[in-house]
């Protein structure tokens, strides 16, 4: 009989493909995604090259604006280095928006995945369940647990976690339940794969577009939040910084020393809409409807 | 597929009042060809050279507001799939007249008058019904005539029809060829008739061209072209179209052996909508089916869409659960049992799907999807890679294709991905669902080729399901005939093809395109 030759092409590599190049080719996307790399490594390495520890109190400096002296970004009204601070807040808000992204986009997936696949009784409960907790509004939930349970950056990452996973659920679950139809899901059910590996190793991985677009897009909701809530002085507390408590105590010195409120303010600004851009810019180079443009 | 030019140096001349048939396969640039002639062409997609004259008018060089004056009146084009070509929100008869509308011709009331007279022309029953309709409560066949008559609307003299038959069923199929060659000769039209058929070529043609990847390898009258086809591809071609033989496969059993699966009574209901708020329906798919199927025979199940027969290959592989019947596999009711307990005999009873491209995992290397199974089954991995490479060059692959993606593959080096999924567990049954359907005829007959291969060396029993008779008479040593989940006639495929007894069998035979007598090439 005839031979079918195989394609001789390159093995596939996943930076060969089309949603790679689809995420390249949008300007605003890759600016996002450099600006957070840079605030990332900022906030990684700067506390160690910095002159000042966050802690330490220069009395003669306080209230300097920035750029006076070693302390580029000025000092607050204690005399505490605000460059040192910042970074060492940006570990604390970059890692409390990512853990929570994390938590909340397993928890999101494996409800979605679940209520998906198995439909019927078991996907109705898990979405009406998952409709409750939407219905739920959220930072006025943040704000009560927060006051109930100790603040620390943990309990702040699981309070806003547990808020979140309420899209990629959805998510999830309208996408798995389109692919359970199709045929290879027949055919692992045909090959006596259990339940489980369909849904966790067959189908979930075809859903990925979706959620690493809906994750991306929590991580700004989560860092937004955490703010939110240190800002009102629930959440992360004094003397551990964080953006939202750095602007807290900025604002009854906004009118002698705005430049306290501006910078944390900036800096939030800056990493939330650099993942908001990185968001659409996954969004577009995932869907392959955007091929044709 | 990379090629610089998606068609290359293509020359023909359509004739008044003939019909042409542009055949090819898959990506051989016929489709492109007809959407250059009717100047629809996606952007992308530009002309580099050459002259598309039409009456007198070079339609690449016109500007686009003679171009849509062109289109509708001297040239109007049907799709391959009817319902994505209908608007689905507007009712049949305002689809016909936004038409005449556009163009500026009659007045309201001359055009629902001339609406209504083009759907009776095409042979809709009730058409002031029918005018009033929503394009989803019409048939595959009844969208494809309301399509018809949207092109006939401005009577053009020349109809592109672009595999307008594709989607439909052999009998559907035969009564819309039946109609556009009965239209194009009262109006006397040219039609441009697009298709990868050699049957429909048989049936309705007046000249050929056959096109292989981008440039016309043959054309002349049909005649000429079927029966003495030149060019190597043509022949290769029209060596690959099935043809109804007739003959048997085997010669029928002497002695009696047990057989491995024997299906008794077997039921499947489809409810739908709520008892309480009355919209309760009930679609009986499989009405009491009854078969025997002997080792290392094929029992075929041919039947239009509809018919039940995908319904009956996903119950005997337990993809569904049947509600009343007996599946006597190798003497044990698997319809009877749970999940849990079939679990064990999935290995024995394998499924080869339809759509090649649906089947295989996308996210998945050809090697995670042949060895999932077996070593979800308990076999050790490194065992399983070694029997996976091995199929993998028996059904014609090579072994390196272990690492790569179901994308890197065409249709039909997926669909032995797929038949080598299936042997993997080197099962007793293999139910093959419109295995072949979706492949070109080439591909097809090298498919056909290899699963009669695999069942001489391995005597694996074979329940083949398609709607393609001329296919099933290839491979099949027992024919069952379903209608409406009913069987209406089983037995050989000599007795069936030769001789059917119920009348629908007969409609079916009498349906394949291109196997009338006398037309019919020799071989």
């Amino acid at each position: 009989m005839t031979t079918a030759a195989v394609p001789s092409a390159k093995p596939y590599r996943w930076w060969h493909s089309r949603a790679v190049r689809r995420f390249c080719r949008h300007k605003l996307a890759l600016t996002g995604m450099a600006m957070i790399t840079l605030l990332t490594l900022a906030c990684i390495i700067g506390p160690h090259v910095l002159p000042y520890d966050m802690l330490y109190i220069d009395l003669r400096a306080r209230f300097s604006p920035p750029m006076t002296g070693d302390h580029y970004l000025g000092t607050d009204p204690l005399g505490r280095d605000i460059a040192a601070r910042l970074l060492n807040a940006g570990r604390i808000s970059l890692l409390v928006g990512f853990s929570a992204m994390l938590l909340s986009t397993l928890m999101g997936a494996l409800v979605g995945v679940i209520a998906g696949y198995r439909g019927g009784l078991v996907g109705a409960a898990l979405m009406r369940f998952t409709d409750a907790f939407l219905a739920f509004p959220s930072i006025f939930l943040v704000l009560a647990l927060a006051a109930l349970l100790k603040p620390t950056p943990e309990m702040i990452t699981i309070i806003i976690a547990l808020t979140h996973w309420m899209e990629v659920a959805r998510i999830v679950e309208a996408e798995v339940r389109s692919l359970r139809e199709r045929e290879f899901v027949q055919a692992g059910r045909m090959l006596g794969l259990s339940s489980s590996h369909i849904m966790f190793r067959e189908v979930l991985p075809n859903a990925m577009g979706p959620i690493i677009v809906a994750a991306s897009l929590t991580v700004a909701r989560a860092i937004l939040l955490e703010a939110y809530v240190s800002f009102l002085g629930y959440g992360i507390q004094p003397p551990l910084p964080s953006w939202g408590n750095m602007l807290n105590g900025a604002q009854q010195y906004l009118a002698q020393a705005p430049w306290l409120a501006i910078v944390p303010g900036v800096t939030i600004t800056i990493a939330v809409t650099s993942f908001n851009f990185i968001g659409d810019g996954l969004r577009d180079a995932l869907d392959v409807r955007s091929d044709h443009m | 597929m990379e090629r610089a030019h998606a068609v290359q140096n293509i020359s023909f001349d359509l004739m008044p009042g003939q019909i042409l048939c542009i055949i090819g396969e898959s990506g051989s640039g016929k489709s492109v060809t007809a959407n250059a002639v009717m100047g629809l062409l996606p952007r992308i997609i530009r002309i580099e050279g050459g002259s598309i004259v039409m009456d007198e008018t070079d339609v690449l060089s016109a500007a686009p507001e003679t171009l849509r004056g062109l289109r509708g009146r001297a040239v109007a084009m049907i799709f391959q799939d009817p319902l994505s070509a209908l608007n689905p929100l507007m009712t049949v008869g305002d689809q016909i007249t936004e038409v005449m509308m556009a163009h500026g011709v009659g007045t309201p009331a001359d055009r629902k008058q001339r609406a209504i007279d083009l759907l009776t022309e095409v042979g809709l029953p009730d058409p002031e019904l029918m005018y009033h309709q929503y394009p989803f409560r019409l048939s595959g066949g009844q969208r494809q005539r309301v399509m018809i008559a949207m092109a006939l609307t401005l009577e053009p003299s020349i109809l592109i029809a672009d595999e307008p038959t594709t989607a439909l069923d052999v009998t559907t199929q035969a009564q819309i060829l039946d109609l556009i060659r009965d239209i194009q000769r009262r109006k006397g039209m040219s039609v441009m008739f697009i298709t990868h058929d050699f049957g429909v070529v048989a049936e309705i043609a007046d000249s050929v061209v056959v096109m292989e990847k981008g440039h016309i390898v043959e054309q002349g009258s049909a005649d000429k072209v079927l029966k003495s086809p030149e060019h190597p591809y043509t022949q290769r071609l029209i060596a690959a179209v099935p043809h109804l033989t007739g003959a048997d496969r085997h010669p029928p059993l002497t002695e009696t052996v047990a057989p491995v699966l024997k299906v008794e009574g077997l039921m499947k209901t489809y409810a739908s909508g709520s008892k309480i708020f009355g919209s309760y329906r009930e679609v009986k798919a499989v009405q009491d089916v009854s078969f025997e199927l002997a080792p290392g025979r094929t029992l075929g199940v041919v039947g239009e869409s509809g018919s039940g027969k995908s319904s009956l290959g996903r119950l005997l592989v337990k993809l569904m659960e049947s509600d009343g019947g007996k599946i006597l596999f190798e003497g044990t009711d698997i319809a009877a049992m749970k999940e849990a307990e079939f679990r064990s005999l999935r290995p024995k009873i394998q499924m080869i799907f339809q759509d090649p491209f649906a089947s295989l995992n996308p996210r998945a290397t050809i090697g995670h999807i042949l060895t999932v199974g077996p070593v979800a089954h308990g076999m050790p991995y490194a065992e399983a890679r070694e029997a996976a490479k091995e199929l993998l060059t028996h059904v014609g692959l090579d072994a390196g294709a272990f690492g790569r993606y179901p994308h890197e593959f065409s249709g039909g080096q997926r669909q032995r991905v797929g038949i080598a999924r299936a042997l993997m567990f080197k099962p007793k049954l293999l139910v093959a669902d419109e295995s072949v359907s979706a492949l070109d005829v080439s591909i097809q007959a090298q498919i056909l080729k290899l699963l009669d291969q695999v069942q001489q060396e391995t005597g694996v029993s074979m329940i083949f399901i398609t709607h393609d008779l001329r296919v099933a008479s290839q491979i099949c040593d027992e024919i069952a005939v379903m209608q409406k989940g009913r069987v209406v006639e089983s037995g050989p495929p000599s007795r069936i093809f030769l001789d059917p007894q119920s009348s629908y069998t007969r409609e079916l035979v009498a349906a394949i395109p291109g196997e009338e007598r006398g037309a019919k090439p020799s071989h």
